[in-house]
This record gives C-alpha cells, sequence and structure tokens, in this order.
C-alpha cells in the first residue's frame, strides 16, 4: 500500500470534503439570538461556533430585557446556506436559548455599529481629519492639540470608510463595537 | 408542600421526588454534606464505583436499559474530570443522565483552591446543560429542572454542580410539582403536511427502506410498538444503526440487519439501491453513510428527527419531520390508514426478492474449523444459549462490538447498550453493573475485548461489593483487534502498538478479587464453559481465547460508497485508496 503523501495546509484528502456541498457561495448572515442573561451563556453561544468551527465576524451582547433576564447576542457570521442553516440550528437548541433570528433572510433590517477612532496629528492632516468627520457626522468626543477622538455611527461598511479615510491623516488607535441589528417595521 | 432544609439534604430529597433509586457515585471532600445525607436515609441505594468513569457509564448503562434519568454524583476537581469521557459519551448517543458535582466553596472559586475545576467551563461541551448554583435557594429547583433538560426534547447528559457551602446553607426546599419548567420544551408533534407528503412517497415507492437509530428507543418502548406496527403493515424492509438494535425484532420477517461500516451486505445494498429512504430517529453518522457523494444516490429521503440540527446536517433531506419519533409514527400510521392503506405491492415484492438475493451472498459466513475459537462462534454460541433468557448486552468498542452487534439478536428495546457515537472503550463493563443494579434478576451481559475490558477492570470490585453478578465475556485476541485490522488494511501490515502485551492471568484475576474465572480456548468446549458462566451466580470473567488475526467483515472502507463493500479477506487487496486512510 502506497504510503500517503498529504500536502500541509491540504484539503484533498480531508474528512470534510466528504461532506456534502449543497452550494459553496458564501453569504454573510447578521443573526440576533435572544438568550437567558445567566452566567455562561456568551461562553456556550460562542463555545459552539469555536467548536463546530463556525465563523465569528462580529459580535455584541448586551441585556435588552432586565426583568425577563433576557440578552441580545447579534452575530455576523459567513457560511455556506447549508452551514448558516446548521449555525441556526445549533444555536436554536442551546437550553439557554430562546429565539435565533436570522435578520438577513427575515426582511429587511438596520444594522448599526459604533466606532472611536483616535487620530493623531499637527497642521494640515489635523484639519482634514476634523473636515472628514464632519462629513461624515462623526462626533469629537475627546481633543488634545496633538489629537481627536471621533465618535462615529453607522452600518459597518461606512465605518471601514472612515478608517481608511483616517489612517493616512494619523489613526492612532480604533475601538469598534460590532454590529447592533434589528427588523424594519411593526413587528 | 414546602419545607426549610440545608442544600445537601435537598439534593437527596429532590433525587427521591424525582423517582430516583439508585445512585452511582464516590465522594470526596466537595461532596461529603451530601454523603453524610445519604448515610441518613434507606431510600436511594448508592453504589461505590471504584473510579468516576465508571459511575458515569454505570449511571449510563442504568438509562439505557430502562428509559430512566441515571445520576452519578462524583467530588470537585478530579471527581468532575473523570466524569469528562463518560458525560461526552452520553451527550453523543443522547443518553439521559445527571451527573451531580461538588465545588470547593463559593468564596474559594477562583483561587485555585485544593481540588478546585473549572467544572462547569470544562464540561459545558460535554453536557446538553450545565449548572453552577452559588445559592441553596435555587437549588432544588435547577435539580428538577437539570430532570426535565435531561430527558426532554433529544436527551442527554446534564450537569450540577454544587460548591460545599451551598450544600451546608439552609433554605426552603422546591418539590417537582411547585417548579416552573422554563421555556425549554421542544416540539413533539411532527408537521402534519410532511406526514401526508410522506405517506404519498411510501404509497408511490417502489424500493423503499426503513432507517431507524437510537431516537427510536429513546422514545420510549411505545415508538418501537408504533414501529412494528408500520412495518408490519407496509411490507416495508427495515434495517437499523448500531444505536437502534432491538427496535424492530431481529426475528421480524422484514428485518435486514444493521446497516452501515460493518454492516450486512443486504441492510448497506438496499441503503444504496432504494428510492424511498425513511430515516427515523437516526442522524447520517459517517459510520453509516460512508462517501456521502455517493451514498444512496436515487433515493427520495424522509428524516424524523426531534432534533432540527440532524436535518439536512450531513445529507440533504427531500421530506424533513422535525418532532418525537413515537408522535410521528403515530401520526404517519393514522393518515396511511385514513388514506387506504396502499402501497405497491408489485414493486415491493420485486424489491424483497433483489434483497433476498443479496442475502444469497451471506456475508457474515467465516470458517470455523476445529482448533481455535474464531470470535464470531463465540457470539454464535453465546446467542443459541442465552436467546430464551431475560437477556441484557452491553459492549466494549471495537471489533467484538461489531460482532456482537452482527451476530446476537434484540427482539426488544433497551435491551443493547453500546457506546456507539464516541466509541468509549472502558463503557461496557461499569455500564453492565449499571444494568443490572437496574434489573437484578436479569441475565446481564458484557461482550468485551480484552483490551477495553481492562480500562475499567476495576470496577470488578464494585460487582462483588454489590454482588452483581454481571458476565464478562471476554473475546480474548490479545490485540487491539479494530486498529490492528486498520493497519493490516491501510498501513501496510506495520501493527504499531496494537498488541496486549503482559496480560494478566484473567482467572487468577477473578479469582483475586472473589469472582469467578473461566477460560477457554478449544471450540469443543466452548458450550459447556458458557454454560458455566451462565449458572455461576455471580461476576463472572470468561477469558475465550479467540483467533488472533480474524478480521471484522463486511467492511466499507473509509471513503467508499455502500455497494462497494468488501466481503471478506480475499476482497481487501488494494481495495482502500489513500485517501480513505485519512479518514477515522
Amino acid at each position: 500500500m502506497a504510503a500517503l503523501h498529504i500536502k500541509k495546509g491540504s484539503t484533498k484528502h480531508s474528512a470534510y470534503n466528504l461532506r456534502p456541498t449543497f452550494s459553496d457561495v458564501q453569504e454573510t448572515h447578521t443573526l440576533a439570538v435572544l438568550v437567558e442573561n445567566e452566567p455562561g451563556v456568551l461562553a456556550r453561544v460562542i463555545g459552539l461556533f469555536s467548536g463546530r468551527g463556525y465563523n465569528i465576524e462580529s459580535l455584541t451582547v448586551a441585556e435588552v430585557d432586565h426583568q425577563g433576564h433576557l440578552s441580545r447576542i447579534t452575530i455576523v457570521t459567513t457560511g455556506t446556506p447549508q452551514v448558516i442553516e446548521q449555525i441556526k440550528a445549533q444555536l436554536g437548541r442551546i437550553v439557554s436559548v430562546h429565539d435565533v433570528h436570522d435578520l438577513t433572510v427575515e426582511g429587511r433590517s438596520v444594522e448599526r455599529e459604533l466606532g472611536l477612532f483616535k487620530v493623531s496629528g499637527t497642521g494640515d492632516k489635523r484639519i482634514e481629519a476634523l473636515r472628514l468627520a464632519e462629513i461624515f457626522r462623526a462626533n469629537v468626543v475627546d481633543s488634545t492639540l496633538e489629537s481627536f477622538i471621533f465618535e462615529i455611527t453607522g452600518a459597518p461598511e461606512k465605518i471601514d470608510a472612515f478608517a481608511d479615510l483616517m489612517r493616512p491623516l494619523g489613526l492612532f488607535e480604533v475601538a469598534r463595537t460590532g454590529v447592533a441589528a434589528l427588523s424594519r417595521g411593526a413587528e | 408542600m414546602t419545607r426549610q432544609m440545608t442544600g445537601a439534604k435537598m439534593v437527596v430529597q429532590a433525587l427521591k421526588d424525582q423517582g430516583v433509586d439508585t445512585v452511582f457515585g464516590y465522594p470526596g471532600g466537595a461532596v461529603l454534606p451530601i454523603y453524610d445525607e445519604v448515610f441518613q436515609q434507606n431510600d436511594i441505594r448508592h453504589i461505590l464505583v471504584r473510579h468516576e468513569q465508571g459511575a458515569v457509564h454505570a449511571a449510563e448503562g442504568y438509562a439505557r436499559s430502562t428509559g430512566k434519568v441515571g445520576v452519578a454524583l462524583v467530588t470537585s476537581g478530579p471527581g468532575a474530570t473523570n466524569a469528562v469521557t463518560g458525560l461526552t459519551d452520553a451527550l453523543m448517543d443522547s443518553i439521559p443522565i445527571l451527573v451531580i458535582s461538588g465545588q470547593v466553596p463559593t468564596f474559594l472559586i477562583g483561587s485555585d483552591a485544593f481540588q478546585e475545576a473549572d467544572t462547569v467551563g470544562i464540561t459545558r461541551p460535554c453536557t446538553k446543560h450545565n449548572w453552577l448554583v452559588k445559592d441553596t435557594a435555587q437549588l432544588s429547583q435547577t435539580i428538577h429542572q437539570a430532570f426535565h433538560v435531561a430527558s426532554a426534547g433529544r436527551p442527554g447528559p446534564v450537569l450540577i454542580d454544587i460548591p460545599k457551602d451551598v450544600q451546608f446553607a439552609t433554605a426552603t426546599y422546591m418539590p417537582p410539582q411547585s417548579i416552573k419548567i422554563g421555556h425549554y420544551n421542544p416540539q413533539v408533534k411532527g408537521d402534519l403536511a410532511a406526514i401526508a407528503e410522506l405517506a404519498e412517497a411510501i404509497e408511490e415507492a417502489e424500493c423503499p427502506i426503513l432507517y431507524t437509530g437510537g431516537g427510536v428507543i429513546n422514545s420510549g418502548p411505545g415508538a418501537s410498538q408504533l414501529l412494528r406496527e408500520l412495518v408490519e403493515a407496509t411490507g416495508i424492509p427495515i434495517t437499523s444503526t448500531l444505536m437502534g438494535l432491538g427496535a424492530y425484532p431481529a426475528s421480524g420477517k422484514h428485518w435486514l440487519g444493521m446497516l452501515g461500516m460493518h454492516g450486512l451486505y443486504e441492510a448497506n445494498m438496499a441503503m444504496h439501491d432504494c428510492d424511498l429512504m425513511i430515516a427515523v430517529g437516526a442522524r447520517f453518522d459517517d459510520r453509516i453513510t460512508g462517501r456521502i457523494d455517493a451514498f444512496s444516490p436515487n433515493s427520495k429521503k424522509a428524516h424524523i428527527d426531534i432534533d432540527p440540527s440532524s436535518i439536512n446536517k450531513v445529507i440533504r433531506t427531500d421530506i424533513p419531520i422535525i418532532g418525537d419519533v413515537g408522535h410521528v409514527l403515530e401520526d404517519l400510521l393514522k393518515v396511511w390508514k385514513s388514506r387506504g392503506r396502499k402501497t405497491n405491492k408489485e414493486a415491493l415484492s420485486k424489491w424483497r426478492a433483489k434483497i433476498d438475493h443479496w442475502r444469497t451472498v451471506d456475508c457474515l459466513k467465516f470458517d470455523q474449523g476445529k482448533t481455535i475459537i474464531k470470535p464470531q462462534y463465540a457470539l454464535q454460541r453465546l446467542e443459541a444459549l442465552t436467546k430464551d433468557r431475560d437477556r441484557y448486552i452491553c459492549t466494549e468498542v471495537g471489533q467484538h462490538q461489531m460482532w456482537a452487534a452482527q451476530f446476537l439478536r434484540f427482539e426488544g428495546p433497551n435491551r443493547w447498550m453500546t457506546s456507539g457515537g464516541l466509541g468509549t472503550m472502558g463503557y461496557g463493563f461499569p455500564a453492565s453493573i449499571g444494568v443490572q443494579m437496574a434489573h437484578p434478576d436479569a441475565l446481564v451481559i458484557n461482550v468485551a475485548g480484552e483490551a477495553s475490558w481492562l480500562m475499567n477492570m476495576q470496577e470488578l470490585g464494585t460487582a462483588m461489593q454489590f454482588r452483581l453478578p454481571v458476565k464478562q465475556f471476554i473475546l480474548n485476541n490479545e490485540r487491539l483487534g479494530m486498529v490492528r485490522q486498520w493497519q493490516e488494511l491501510l498501513h501496510g501490515e506495520r501493527y504499531s502498538q496494537s498488541w496486549s502485551e503482559a496480560l494478566p492471568d484473567f482467572v487468577k484475576l477473578a479469582e483475586a478479587f472473589g469472582a469467578k474465572g473461566i477460560t477457554c480456548s478449544d471450540p469443543a468446549d466452548l458450550d459447556d464453559a458458557i454454560m458455566e458462566m451462565l449458572d455461576h451466580d455471580g461476576p463472572v470473567i470468561f477469558d475465550c481465547l479467540v483467533e488472533k488475526h480474524e478480521n471484522c467483515f463486511p467492511m466499507i472502507p473509509s471513503g467508499a460508497p455502500h455497494n462497494k463493500m468488501l466481503l471478506g479477506e480475499a476482497s481487501t487487496k488494494g481495495a482502500i485508496e489513500t485517501s480513505g486512510a485519512v479518514l477515522v
């Protein structure tokens, strides 16, 4: 029997290529997961993602109903349609999870993220940064003679675009919250 | 009725109120208050194991053979970490068990105290759910909730971690009927439109097959009964996974035998060639499907499962039905009857003739010979000599397990305890102890390999202490047989570390514990030796010296489809591609 020659990193010989490829298209979905606000619940959710090899692109979590002990976790994830379905089903069977909504397929939704950007510089760069911040409706929340902190809210793409513009102007440090999202309409 | 009591007393009271009669466990510093309460009562029997892994497997054996929640009690730190294998085993096979672990007092948590471990952190991925109870007032309702979570929906293991100060503190005990069971209530009724679609598919099918799994057993004896009714009424041939054996009787006329990697030729061929596959409480495990893109290529697939994540996980389903097997089968039978009990009789009889033709291959045939006992022959004789008894079978993991599944015949559910998903060597012996506790008058046999059996052999002490007459039927080939088989077929016959060197004399080992040991190496003596084992009222270690190089066939090599089975030694040359060797 011939010895195995498997290239490092090759998936050709991996067990996983025996999984069905229902579709190869990678889709990005935003999931809203309503969970019991109890110790360890976030670990259950992210443990599921790491244990089963799913991606997390963005994650936000906060209590949304103090009386009902409910927190809302918003997860942006990427995968084939089959993987996304698995993720939702796997999330749904965690005992602490009350509800899973796929905002990407359940009608239109609003997605927002908050970013804090520290930009340091003097002279023209400083003026340019301030001018661009105005265009992006970013607020100055801290200023020194050599720096600003801008606060910006918007869809993740807008924040990405702002970051791209700030980089040559002395972008020093960034903090982003990750996406929070709600479905549009009365329901 | 509510009462004030300590947390430790609450544990015992809650277990009683949940109908628990047996707990398997091992004491230690962090559970001493609970053990003090166990000492002061007689309603719950505590079975002292010799290792916490044994306690959890015993609880699993108890649960699998009764359908009730099995309970294990362990201490903090090493007690809890030793329970991890059993918890994972129960998670993979959907077995309802509750493990209660002691924890260092709340004010020491996080300080790296003696015998401290992050038990809920460690067991989070290997339980269905777990709790750390930091307030005695929450304890009784958490225990009741745990029983609900373990048994509702797809069953599974749960763990409650109780710090020692919570065990000492006093609060109000809440009985089960006063507890609000939270939001966790999985759907049990299947969608009627999908069930009607399945009934219609059954009417039209020319080559249908039922592929059933452990979900039927977990759904309760009623589900097995309904499955039998469905098979008799429709005449659909039926095969089962390792986990589902016994749901349909092996003596039933539509029985094909087990399917999968070491399943029967006729079962696998029928899976490959069918035009309607009805998966009932089975999860398309890789041991079942073989190569996925060549799995039953021309069939419409219906899938009944209580866990939505099982649907479309591996194989795309045409008719998904989410619900409890018992409820769905009941509705399916109703719908099918109300539609006039139609099947395509002519096509079905052709299909059965085709299956009968596959049967003539006689895929389990082996050549016994006169000098050495073949493992298959040992099981054949064990079957013949025990089939009319009230019998429960456990196994360890490996070749003997597959041969047991092939050669032993199960007529009812809950009679077959084996580690399917996780494949835990060392499972069978402690499991047999759990089964014997639940069924004191039954014949409980653990079919083992010598290597697996050694992994938890310390439990012989438990069997002796509690006078549990479990029969350890060891097929001793002085090899890790399944590893050896793979090395022969896939790794150029380089038998790396796959032999059992320095084995004990099993007869003397038995005698050292005060048990009976029997050894047998001659096929002519086998029947008498088995009878001697059965007639002995106490634990027996039966050291059956078998052929050392026997391989387990049929075999679907990893990476091959169902219709490319290896049937015997002659068919193995060059049969496994290098890409298959990567798979487990």
